[in-house]
């Protein structure tokens, strides 16, 4: 199963990765549309991002959500109806949504941060 | 779940295609499907069956102020149909289905109800009935904020509203069942274009037993994607499935563009995202350590109920049993299939609409198919269980499932089957009077047999269909049993069987029972546990503003189409240590997300206080529409005595040391060397005595009179003081009352300066836009302030007549009075456009 794996005792806060996220995904820089998150603490840096845990895929109603070939949760726009019951259920709240979006995005594993990322805080691995 | 689990039911599509083609289309109309914009379309469609014609209504701001939408909407287009001699199976009868502006939402738990109302066969008064399934946000999403149907067909017909292609048709539909499990099926993928599409389409359907009983539900059904199988919401209540089949339909079918998240085009989407992921994570973090509703639903108050001695046993007789444990939600912990997101609309992460899978039936016409059934609920549960002496839950599954096909409401039917079963345990009923039906209880086979025979049409179920209120009568009549006797043991108000809780013990839950606008009904106060488990409300003033606040409020759920149970089967992690515990019981954190759902969808800034605002208005009036019904004074508020306390000796003797120890502590007398007779008698005038002391002060609180009419300063309080309102009142009211009105009335009339008097007149006119039926809107006006001289006539009256004419005569010559002064504001009114151009008269 691939996933995003992170090593946050690299980062230095930079942020590199939400911006090319949300750039690649939504166009913009902006760190509400972004499905990695940093953010600092006493003790360093916190990054959040789905682990593709999978819990998600039981409680969507419409089974919007499911794994694709290399294990990657899926959402699909299509079936989805917006009812953000994934984000309150997602363990570790790495499903996102933002006001200008009526369905919720999530981290799909494909990288892009992970080369952004200029400390290699962030890899794509396989569990 | 397995995800990939298969389920193995019964299928009913065979054919499907040679059905439809034998519909012949009646009707068509032609419509511009729309969705809505800040939660309203601003239209209702209008179908009458008889005629076969089809009209759109606008829907105006001031309507929206008024009723809001839901119930709100459906009790004014109901007041608008019918006559106050309208009877339930007359054409003019009017089954309005409303979603309300918040329904189709899909970010917040429990936002796809329907409200459905309509003149319930079983009460003679209006109806209202609260129902998931899919029919309500998918007929928004075509383009109407109500549906409303009158008339009769003359065969059985279905209609079918397409909002994607914007066309409604009245079609025949002689092939396909009538049975709300085959038929929901059947219609469903009738009328999908794919698979995919499925779940798009809602079908609003009653039962084979709906059309020989008053006690008829609608089922409103949804495909479940993940069990690929329709499946059923009830609007159970007051016996609107009756009406629906006597009109002649056998189903409604809506289909719907395919749902997204943001269809209601609300003001502020972010807004309702918000709250809604707040309640989702709510749910995920203490679901599991509160109510367990995504397990087992509402049944997890069962032992709970038992436990606190409040579970109906046994026709209300007891409120606890041994054998509980077996329809407790251990056990149906088991029977309803986990792991299922099982909502009734998108969105619902409380998800109490538990499914039995694959149910193999035992008895009747569908005996040995493999059925889902929806529930049971708590309300089945105790009432087709316990209440019965049924503890087997399997048989409480069947006898769930059975209703629910044929359309039967399972509460009324529970309640009906106890009073039964006590009847034949006091000799009241024998095999001969049953028609061999041995209804002792806890005899599920004989409970099932009098639902098939309902069903059917024949035997005692016709009896039994006829409810608690009528069968009193024809047992008495028969000379089966002494009717003060049968009064006492049958648990109906108004002509309404209750609902599941034993009220012995809890006087406020009495009142919030018996002082509801429709009948004994959970879903408007539900305060039996703030009042006798945790003795919160212990003065008759405390009881009356629950009995206040807490109607009002959950009025405000139906008004928006919501769920009531997301708001306060789950509460915040701190609410209990945050929150005074009065405070605590309305779940502060919770009515503040109404409030954003509600500014966040309209686009409407309200308040905490503004909910019940709004509520109050629809709740008054639905109140002085019981009146205009010939119901809706204090006599109809009182509780047959067994929900005050106990009848009988058995009854007292099961709970001899409460009992004896609430004389003495109560009533200050010494119990010992007095007979259990005696007792009795001593608890019945003190509990009765304390019902009317607690009427008075709920009266008070809500601000009526003595005798339960709303006072003219409330009507007008609530921005409802619209003639046909106030006419119905009217006579009902005191001499003093009718003074005052005068002296503020004169005083206003002082106060007003000449010159502004009509257009005074014409701007109340275009906003009090209530009365169709009245061309004139400032005559309309004009009649909500009858002239001192007109009062003075009505007094007149009222002293002259005989008493029991009294209220007659009063009525008719309010409506003398109304009639002469519109006719004289017409001629007035007449005049002054004659002088002054249109135009100008509408600003
Ligand atoms: S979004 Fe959350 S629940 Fe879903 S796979 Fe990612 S971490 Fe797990
Ligand atoms: S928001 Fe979409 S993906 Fe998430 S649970 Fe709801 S329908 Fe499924
Ligand atoms: S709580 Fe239950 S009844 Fe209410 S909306 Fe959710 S699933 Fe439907």
């Amino acid at each position: 199963m691939k996933y995003l794996k992170t090593n946050p005792s690299l980062c230095k806060g930079i942020k590199a990765c939400e911006k090319s996220c949300s750039k690649a995904f939504f166009k913009v820089e902006d760190p509400g549309k972004s499905a990695i998150r940093v953010k600092q603490t006493d003790s360093g840096f916190e990054i959040n991002v789905c682990n593709q845990c999978g819990e998600c895929i039981a409680v969507c109603p419409v089974l919007a959500l499911k794994r694709n070939s290399q294990g990657v949760v899926m959402l699909d726009k299509k079936l989805c109806v917006g009812c953000l019951m994934c984000v309150g259920y997602c363990p570790t709240l790495s499903m996102r949504t933002h006001p200008d979006q009526r369905e919720p995005f999530k981290c799909v594993a494909c990288g892009i941060c992970a080369r952004a990322c200029p400390e290699k805080a962030l890899e794509i691995a396989e569990r | 779940m397995d995800e990939n689990k298969v389920f193995e039911y019964t299928r009913y599509t065979e054919g499907i295609e040679t059905m439809k083609a034998a519909h012949k289309v009646l009707a068509e109309y032609v419509f511009t499907p729309s969705l809505p914009q800040k939660g309203y379309n601003n239209r209702s469609l209008h179908i009458d069956l008889s005629t076969l014609k089809f009209t759109e209504k606008k829907i105006g701001e001031d309507m929206k102020k008024t009723f809001t939408g839901g119930r709100g909407f459906g009790l004014k287009y109901l007041w608008d149909a019918i006559k106050p001699t309208t009877k339930w199976n007359d054409p003019e009868n009017d089954i309005i289905i409303s979603p309300g502006p918040i329904c189709g939402i899909t970010q917040y738990p429990g936002a796809g109800k329907s409200l459905v109302v309509a003149l319930s066969p079983i009460t003679n008064i209006p109806i209202d009935s609260n129902v998931g399934g899919y029919f309500g946000p998918l007929l928004k999403f075509s383009g109407f904020d109500a549906l409303e149907i009158q008339g009769k067909a003359k065969e059985d017909v279905i209609v079918v509203i397409d909002g994607v292609k914007g066309k409604v048709t009245i079609e025949t539909a002689p092939r396909e069942s009538l049975d709300s499990h085959v038929a929901a099926e059947q219609f469903t993928h009738q009328y999908a274009s794919d698979e995919a599409d499925l779940r798009n389409v809602s079908v609003v359907s009653a039962g084979a037993a709906a059309a020989h009983s008053l006690i008829g539900c609608l089922n409103f059904s949804y495909y479940d994607m993940r069990r690929k199988v329709t499946r059923l919401k009830q609007a159970g209540r007051g016996g609107i499935g009756t009406v629906f089949r006597d009109k002649g339909l056998k189903a409604l079918v809506v289909h719907g563009p395919q749902v997204k998240g943001d269809m209601n085009h609300p003001a502020d989407l972010g807004r309702i995202q918000r709250a809604g992921v707040k309640l989702h994570k709510e749910m995920h973090d203490f679901d599991d350590k509160m109510c367990t509703m995504r397990k087992v639903g509402t049944t997890n108050i069962v032992s709970v109920m038992d436990a606190y001695d409040l579970l109906p046993v046994m026709n209300f007789q007891y409120g606890s049993h041994p054998d509980t444990k077996n329809i407790d939600k251990t056990t149906w912990i088991k029977q309803f299939t986990q792991g299922i997101p099982d909502g009734c609309w998108y969105g619902c992460s409380m998800a109490c609409a538990h499914g039995v899978d694959e149910f193999a039936l035992r008895t009747g016409p569908y005996k040995g198919h493999k059925v889902v059934v929806d529930g049971p609920e708590y309300e089945t549960a105790a009432g087709c269980g316990s209440n019965c002496g049924i503890f087997d839950p399997l048989w409480v599954i069947e006898c769930n499932f059975y209703c629910d096909t044929y359309g039967i409401d399972t509460i009324s039917f529970g309640t009906i089957t106890g009073f039964i079963m006590e009847c034949w345990q006091r000799g009241i009923l024998t095999p001969e009077r049953t028609g061999g039906l041995d209804m002792s209880w806890g005899k599920g086979e004989s409970q099932l047999e009098l639902m098939h025979q309902m069903a059917r049409g024949e035997g005692f179920g016709l009896i039994a269909g006829q409810g608690v209120q009528r069968m009193k009568k024809i047992f008495s009549d028969q000379g089966w049993g002494d009717y003060a006797f049968l009064n006492d043991i049958g648990l109906e108000g108004k002509g309404l069987e209750q609902s599941e809780y034993m009220s012995k013990e809890s006087l406020a839950q009495q009142g919030g029972y018996y002082l509801t606008n429709k009948g004994p009904q959970h879903d408007e106060a539900w305060v039996i546990f703030m009042d006798m488990v945790n003795n919160q409300i212990p003065s008759f003033e405390d009881k009356a503003e629950a009995l206040y606040y807490f109607p009002m409020f959950r009025t405000w759920f139906g008004l928006n189409g919501l769920c009531k149970l997301p708001w306060n089967d789950i509460e915040p992690g701190d609410n209990r240590t945050k929150n005074a515990p009065m405070d605590a019981a309305k779940v502060p954190e919770h009515v503040q997300n109404y409030v954003d759902l509600f500014s966040g969808v309209t686009g409407r800034e309200i308040t905490k206080e503004e909910i019940i605002k709004m509520s109050e208005r629809v709740y008054q009036f639905q109140r002085v529409f019981d009146l205009r019904m010939g119901k809706g004074t204090r006599k109809y508020d009182q509780p047959p005595y067994r929900a005050m306390g106990p009848v009988t000796r058995e009854e007292y003797e099961s709970r001899q040391e409460r009992y004896d120890k609430q004389v003495k502590e109560w009533m200050n007398i010494d119990p010992a060397g007095k007979s259990i007779e005696e007792k009795m008698a001593l608890h019945r005038k003190y509990r009765e005595d304390r019902y009317q002391k607690l009427v008075d002060a709920v009266y008070r609180r809500r601000g009526w009179t003595s005798n339960g009419i709303p006072t003219l300063e409330t009507l007008k309080r609530n921005g409802i003081d619209f003639p046909e309102v106030v006419a119905t009142v009217l006579p009902h009211l005191s001499e003093a009352e009718v003074k005052e009105v005068r002296t503020a009335y004169v005083a206003t009339k002082k106060a007003e300066p000449k010159e502004n008097k009509k257009s005074k007149i014409k701007k109340k006119a275009s906003a009090k836009n209530l009365k169709p039926k009245t061309k004139n809107k400032k005559a309309a006006v004009k009649k909500t302030k009858p002239s001192p001289k007109k009062v003075k006539t009505i007094k007149k009256i009222q002293v002259k007549k005989k008493p029991a004419k009294k209220v007659i005569a009063k009525k008719k010559a309010a409506t003398r009075i109304i009639r002469k002064i519109k006719a004289k504001v017409k001629k007035a009114v007449k005049k002054a456009a004659a002088r002054k151009p249109v135009k100008n008269s509408k600003k």
